[in-house]
């Protein structure tokens, strides 16, 4: 928790804070799609800074929190195999599965390696050529370019010991299926910085307009987030919906071509399950047919596993704006970053882990942190 | 997971096929794939995801994003070793 005078840039924030205080007329409800977005405003208090009225809600962008729990178990059953080097990022590991993590399978002897980056797994191939080296590739539009090139580079060289296992989400869709909802709350998006870094913009135009709702793509710094939310707000006072960009200094509406390319020619969009959420129609991507004998799912004939997520668990309505992490009777009781139930706990970015890591359980001091945020905006 | 960070490209070369280039994070350097923004020369600044650059950006803005992630205990990817090629010998990683 910070009060707006600790900030690098605090001038400009409380102005940015003023302006929101001054345009705003009534309450409004603005979900941050990013994890990274959220993680940055529980830690910096950035919503505890915004006046009453205005209320952030915490959207599904965490990749490690809505891989689902029947492909956590695939990736635990391919990694047991002995003729397996079990490869990912290392937010994964920890990630419970029905029967223990990817860290318990290594202390069994499970080869399972922890990369910087999805080509490290070619050089783990070519260094093993006796094993089947197999990436875990979750992720949203950011991490997909890297994974698309894994395959190209791994189809163009011959190396044929690799493969991936993909769980990967598109944003847009997300946002789709959570307006389409009857039960949605939120009025306006603080788009995703990075994935628009690749993506661009232009696939959220025909959303706003349609949905009638306004989307501003923002950076994940404090600034940004003030920022953004702050354009979000003026759209929706002067009733406009348009997709506007406050990260202009990375992003352009086009975004990276030479990447869209790639992906385009490696993947194609397919339906994809969301932990907590359920199946969202044309969500993900899948390996197309002519990288088939790179898809691990095809390789490693898992048998779909039966799951079933804790009763208790509301992370499906918190990934959809609908809950706040406090709603919910298990959130720092029974369910905690070392026991987690469901999908928001799973991860730093998910909302209910960067709650409990930044001692939003003790709600209690809330008023408390509130009060002294706003005595630090007149300071 | 999909936060890039900004580095200083240090030097480009080709391999593997692939345009590269080593990219120093504060103290540390890495290797990263160039192919997604191919005008990149050494001294331009650029946001890596994953061993992958995605974007330049400018100084200035390169220093402010890398404070931010710091501060939000992001950076922790940089921690993974770097895997070596086959048959390749010392230590290609952390400088």
């Amino acid at each position: 928790m910070k009060y707006l005078d600790e900030y690098r840039d605090g001038k400009i924030a409380s102005r940015i804070v003023e302006e929101i205080r001054r345009i705003q007329t009534r309450p409004w409800v603005i979900m941050e799609v990013c994890g990274g977005q959220t993680h940055s405003i529980v830690k910096n208090g950035v919503d505890y800074l915004l006046p009453r009225g205005i209320e952030l809600v915490h959207g599904p962008g965490c990749p490690v929190c809505v891989t689902p729990l029947e492909m956590i178990d695939k990736a635990h059953a391919i990694a047991r195999r002995p003729d397996v080097i079990f490869c990912s990022f290392g937010d994964m590991l920890r990630v419970p599965g029905s029967e223990g993590d990817l860290f318990t399978i290594k202390s069994e002897g499970g080869d399972v390696r922890i990369v910087y980056s999805p080509l490290d797994c070619l050089k783990i191939a070519r260094a093993n050529p006796d094993k089947k080296v197999v990436f875990f590739a979750v992720g949203f539009e950011t991490t997909a370019p890297a994974n698309a090139m894994l395959v190209s580079r791994a189809k163009q060289d011959g190396v044929h010991n690799v493969s991936i296992l993909v769980s990967h989400v598109l944003v847009p869709p997300s946002i789709a299926a959570i307006l389409q909802s009857p039960q949605n709350r939120v009025q306006g998006f603080l788009g995703p910085g990075h994935v628009c870094a690749i993506m661009g913009y232009r696939e959220y135009e025909p959303m706003s307009a349609r949905f009638k709702v306004p989307i501003v793509i923002t950076g994940f710094e404090p600034l940004d987030i003030l920022q953004g939310t702050l354009m979000v707000v003026r759209q929706l006072e002067e009733g406009r919906a348009e997709v506007e960009n406050e990260y202009s200094r990375i992003l352009d509406r086009e975004g990276n071509r030479p990447a869209q390319k790639l992906v385009a020619s490696v993947f194609e969009i397919a339906d994809r399950k969301w932990r907590g959420v359920g199946s969202i129609p044309k969500s993900g991507y899948k390996l197309r047919w002519e990288y088939r004998d790179y898809d691990a799912e095809k390789i490693f004939s898992v048998k779909e596993i039966d799951t079933r997520e804790p009763e208790i668990c509301i992370s499906g309505r918190i990934l959809r704006g609908i809950k706040k992490p406090h709603d919910c009777p298990a959130f720092g009781t029974i369910c905690t970053p070392q026991h987690p139930l469901g999908a928001t706990m799973v991860s730093a970015e998910g909302a209910c882990a960067a709650y409990y890591a930044y001692g939003r359980h003790l709600e209690s001091k809330r008023e408390e942190l509130e009060a002294m945020a706003s005595l630090g905006g007149a300071a | 997971m999909c936060l890039a960070i900004p580095g200083r490209v240090t030097e480009t070369f080709a391999k593997g096929g692939m345009r590269m280039g080593r990219v120093q994070f504060g103290g540390v350097t890495r290797e990263a794939c160039l192919e997604y923004v191919p005008e990149t020369q050494p001294g331009d600044y650029v946001l890596v995801h994953v061993g992958f650059a995605i974007s330049r950006v400018n100084e200035e803005e390169a220093r402010r994003t890398y404070q931010a992630l710091l501060e939000l205990d992001q950076l922790t990817e940089l921690d993974v070793p770097e895997v070596l090629e086959p048959g390749a010998s010392g230590h290609g990683g952390s400088a």
